[in-house]
Formats: C-alpha cells, sequence, structure tokens
C-alpha cells in the first residue's frame, strides 16, 4: 500500500494511454477484438495469454506497423489528447542477425539519433548519449561490440537502453526474458522496474513468467483475442479464468510464496561480499 | 571531360591512351562504388535473390523494347524492372509462397519470356551484348545519364540508411522508430530496379548481381563496424572494377566479368584474413 501511494506522487497521472474498441485483422481473419485498455504513466502493466492469443500482434499494432480498427489515443501531460503516437520505446524479442553482421551497439544509437547514414560523422555527442544509457542498464562496456557477439542478456540490455534513447512515454517489451536465465531475468525485471519510476514511463510487457510478472508489475491483463479480465496481479491469477485460460491455476500461496526477487538479490550481494571478505 | 582526358593521357600507360578507356574508366568510378552502397542495404535486407531476378528480367524489357520498336532499350529495360519490383513486393505481401519460392518463379517467367520473344526468327545473338555488357562502347552523354541517375540513387540512399538499417533488425522495432517497413522497402526495391537495369548494358545481366552483392559480402566478413562495412565494400568495388577495366583490357575479355573475377579474389582473400 505505501509503494503504491509513493508511486502516484511520483507519476504525473495525467499522461496515459487508452485503447478503445481496437481490434486487428489479419489476412481476412480478426485476431483481436473489442480491445479496451488504460494504461498510466509510471505503471508497469503485464500482459498474459496463451500462445497465439494475440499479444505480439497487440504491441505491433501499437507501435503502427500493422493496421487497426478502433482507436488508439494518448494523453500527454497537460491533459492534451492526440491520436499521434507518443514516444514509444519498444525491445524486440529478438532481431534479425547473422554471424558476419558488423552491426555494433554504437551502429544502433547512432542509427536512432542521427538523420544522417548512421556510420557519417565524428558522433561524439551520440557515443555520450549511448554510453549515458548502457550505464542506467548495466551495459556499459558493451558500446563498441558487435551486437552479433553478445550474449542475449546483453542484447537485451542493449535493445531496452536503445528502446529508452530518447526517453518514450510508453514502453513495450515483448517477452523480454523469453530467452534469458533465471539471474539475467531477475536482473531484466529489476531494471525495468527502476525505469518506470525513474522515467515515469507507462510500460506494457508481454510475459509468459506470470509468477514472476505478477511480482513486478502493477497491474495484469489476461488477454487471449480480447480482455478476458484486468486488475491487481493477484487478482488476475486468482481468477478462475487463468484455469480456463492455460490449464492450471494458482493458489494464493503459490503466488506469495514465490521468494521475493529483490530480497533474495540483496541477500545473494551481501553472501557475496561476505565471502570475498 | 577534357580536364579528365588531359589527366589520363599523361599517365605513362598504354591503356591510358585512348578515349574509349577514359570513358569506361569514368563509368567503373560511377558505377561501382554505387552498387557497392546499394549491395550493402540488399545484404542487410536478405535482397540478394531479388537483385538477381531484377537483373534477369532485362530479358524482358529489352524484348519488349524490340517489339515496340525502340532502338535504345534502355527506358523499358528499366520500366520493366520497375513494374516487376512493385508487383513483387505486392507479391510478398499477399502470397502464401514463400518469398525465395515466389522470387524463383516470377524470375524463371521474365528469363523464359524474354528469351522467347528474343530469339523469334533465330535473332537472338544479336542481343548477347546485354548478357556480357560493353561499357567500353559507352559515350559521354550515356555517362551524363549514368551521373544524373547515380547521383539521384545516392541522395535517396542517403536518406533511406538509417530506415532501412532499422527495418533488416526488426520491422517492429522499425516502426516504433517512425519508419514504415513495407513503404520503405518498396521505394528500396525500385530504387535497386533502377539502377540494376540502368547498369546492365555497361555490366551485362549475367554479372550484374555480383558486383552488386560481392564487395558488399567481402567487407562484411572483415568489418569491425557499420562504418568499416560500407567503406569498405566501396573500396573493394572501386579496386576490382579499376583492376578488373585495365585487366580486360590487357586480356582482351568481357570487362563487366573481369571486375567480377577480382571481386571474386577479393572476397576469398576476405575469408582468409577472417579465418586468422
Amino acid at each position: 500500500m505505501d509503494q503504491t501511494s509513493h508511486k502516484a506522487m511520483r507519476s504525473c497521472g495525467e499522461c496515459c494511454t487508452r485503447l478503445v474498441d481496437f481490434g486487428v485483422t489479419l489476412r481476412g481473419s480478426r485476431v483481436l477484438e473489442q480491445i479496451r485498455l488504460h494504461m498510466h504513466c509510471g505503471e508497469l502493466t503485464a500482459l498474459i495469454g496463451p500462445n497465439g492469443a494475440g499479444k505480439t500482434t497487440l504491441l505491433r499494432a501499437m507501435v503502427g506497423e500493422l493496421p487497426h480498427t478502433g482507436s488508439l489515443r494518448f494523453i500527454h501531460h497537460g491533459n492534451i489528447e492526440t491520436t499521434k503516437p507518443l514516444r514509444i520505446g519498444y525491445v524486440p524479442q529478438k532481431l534479425e542477425l547473422d554471424r558476419t553482421s558488423p552491426t555494433t551497439v554504437m551502429d544502433l544509437f547512432a542509427g536512432a539519433l542521427t538523420r544522417w547514414p548512421l556510420w557519417v560523422g565524428t558522433r561524439k555527442a551520440v557515443a555520450c548519449e549511448a554510453q549515458a544509457k548502457l550505464e542506467l542498464v548495466g551495459a556499459e562496456t558493451l558500446l563498441d561490440r558487435r551486437i552479433s557477439e553478445i550474449s542475449v542478456g546483453q542484447l537485451q540490455r542493449v535493445l531496452l537502453a536503445l528502446a529508452l534513447t530518447p526517453v518514450p512515454e510508453l514502453l513495450l517489451l515483448d517477452e523480454p526474458v523469453a530467452a534469458l536465465d533465471q539471474g539475467g531475468m531477475e536482473r531484466f525485471y529489476q531494471t525495468v522496474s527502476k525505469m518506470r519510476t525513474e522515467y515515469d514511463l507507462s510500460i506494457l510487457l508481454v510475459s509468459h513468467d506470470l509468477t514472476a510478472a505478477a511480482q513486478f508489475s502493477d497491474r495484469m491483463i489476461l488477454l487471449n483475442r480480447t480482455v478476458l479480465c484486468e486488475g491487481a496481479p493477484k487478482d488476475v491469477l486468482l481468477n478462475p479464468l487463468i484455469r480456463q485460460t492455460f490449464g492450471f491455476g494458482f493458489t494464493e500461496q503459490e503466488i506469495d510464496g514465490r521468494r521475493p526477487l529483490f530480497k533474495q538479490l540483496e541477500h545473494e550481494q551481501c553472501a557475496l561480499q561476505a565471502g570475498e571478505a | 571531360m577534357s580536364l579528365w582526358h588531359t589527366l589520363l593521357l599523361n599517365l605513362p600507360f598504354e591503356w591510358a591512351q585512348y578515349d574509349f578507356m577514359h570513358n569506361a574508366l569514368l563509368a567503373v568510378l560511377l558505377v561501382s562504388p554505387l552498387l557497392a552502397l546499394l549491395g550493402c542495404l540488399v545484404i542487410n535486407n536478405q535482397m540478394a535473390f531479388f537483385s538477381e531476378a531484377m537483373g534477369h528480367s532485362a530479358l524482358t524489357g529489352l524484348a519488349l523494347g524490340a517489339l515496340l520498336g525502340i532502338a535504345d532499350p534502355t527506358a523499358t529495360i528499366v520500366g520493366f524492372a520497375v513494374v516487376l519490383a512493385v508487383a513483387m513486393v505486392l507479391m510478398r505481401r499477399t502470397s502464401a509462397v514463400p518469398p525465395d519460392t515466389s522470387i524463383a518463379l516470377v524470375m524463371a517467367f521474365v528469363v523464359a519470356l524474354g528469351v522467347v520473344l528474343l530469339s523469334r526468327g533465330g535473332g537472338f545473338a544479336r542481343y548477347s551484348r546485354y548478357l556480357i555488357g560493353d561499357i567500353l562502347t559507352i559515350t559521354p552523354g550515356e555517362l551524363g545519364i549514368l551521373a544524373v541517375v547515380s547521383g539521384g540513387v545516392a541522395v535517396m540512399w542517403v536518406f533511406l540508411f538509417n530506415a532501412l538499417f532499422f527495418v533488416s533488425l526488426n520491422r517492429s522495432l522499425a516502426a516504433s522508430r517512425g519508419f514504415p517497413a513495407g513503404v520503405l522497402e518498396a521505394v528500396f526495391s525500385v530504387l535497386v530496379a533502377v539502377v540494376v537495369s540502368v547498369s546492365i548494358p555497361w555490366v551485362g545481366l549475367l554479372v550484374i548481381n555480383s558486383m552488386l552483392i560481392l564487395p558488399a559480402a567481402t567487407a562484411r566478413n572483415l568489418a569491425r563496424n557499420t562504418r568499416g562495412y560500407v567503406l569498405g565494400a566501396v573500396a573493394v568495388s572501386l579496386l576490382s572494377g579499376v583492376i578488373g577495366l585495365v585487366c580486360s583490357y590487357y586480356w582482351n575479355t568481357a570487362t563487366g566479368a573481369t571486375i567480377v573475377l577480382w571481386a571474386c579474389g577479393f572476397f576469398a582473400l576476405s575469408l582468409v584474413l577472417r579465418r586468422r
């Protein structure tokens, strides 16, 4: 409760993203229909649902890659309502890369920040900005590395830093932890949580790990071609619709019983430091 | 132009004494870096097979020119390639067939149609010039057209580079940064179609795609970043272009193919250097 009120104080509470009667039709078949969503700044919303529920499709329509019906409205600071997108940061599941790809982390940032072809110019200012964002996500040593030679977890951090450049108002994360191990996943969630308060972002995160998502999110949405239910993460996970959709359910103990990740990590760090001493 | 001729005439080489070599060298210096620049994006966006099909579509473009009785078929070659490029972009969006299969089908069709039309009455040999290219016959007027097209394409390339770079990484990521993947790919496809088809009379449709792909592929083997990739591709392209042209003079061989052999040599060298 304390945490929530603290967050409410920090967030401006004015800007939000609203989807009304939102729908997507792909190759003649209706993939998503009658989606109603309301996301506030400073809030992390977890989007869950079975395979084929349309989670990725929803994000692709929101970034403008796919056409949609209904409306996608953005309310900016000062209660200005527009259909013109806010700055959207997007972290994809994966990139199309081959082993000979010469693209470096720096190239990604240069491509995002300059109008000239990304390999032209001295790029000192770009390098500074990129380095600052990489430090935020704990990837400060990667600026000159090629993205084909860094690990999956490192690449996810880089893509998060890229999505935060320039700072967006809405951050969309498409199963960003699918390819990460447990430790990598927890670090990633921690970083995202930090960003939410630091930059007052609305975050929409697609996740398959329901209990982990529940721990980090403020709200949860169960999607299967339309919004089945939404609310506080615990309430959504305890809803009978979860069992109907996934074929398994959760008990209260199972949701609470999961070790709190922050505490666990702090504990591990202490143990590590104690061991070093 | 006269400055260019004077400059070359002062070189102590036999090949530098002929006007046709001066023109050809200028054409190589124009076309090869342009093809290399486009090639970088063609490889990034996995369009190598598409550009190959564009080259081969010249057969049908040529046949259309002949049927319409046009003396210089460059216009119909370019026109047909552009129409085909747009058709293929639309096909890729709507068709259920995998993209490489549909490109293979289209290529088979345009090659067969071109050959059938051109071989009526047994006159195909007349057109072999377009298969192997003949850069030594380029006139200053044609050089002028080439320069205008090259300039236009280079400007477009500058504006498209970052956008296509993101499209090649992930289409949704590109969309989130305000780059519409579909439109950009269509524009770039048309650009490739134009450059490939205006170069064909000089380079030859059999080897045009190699001039597009090989320099970029070579640079990709060695580059540590995108700058190295692009500049490396231009360097490899210019080197193999100039060396190939001069060699073709002394060996009395087709220029386009000689250039491509040199580019293949550089590619092999890059593989060796990469291994180490």
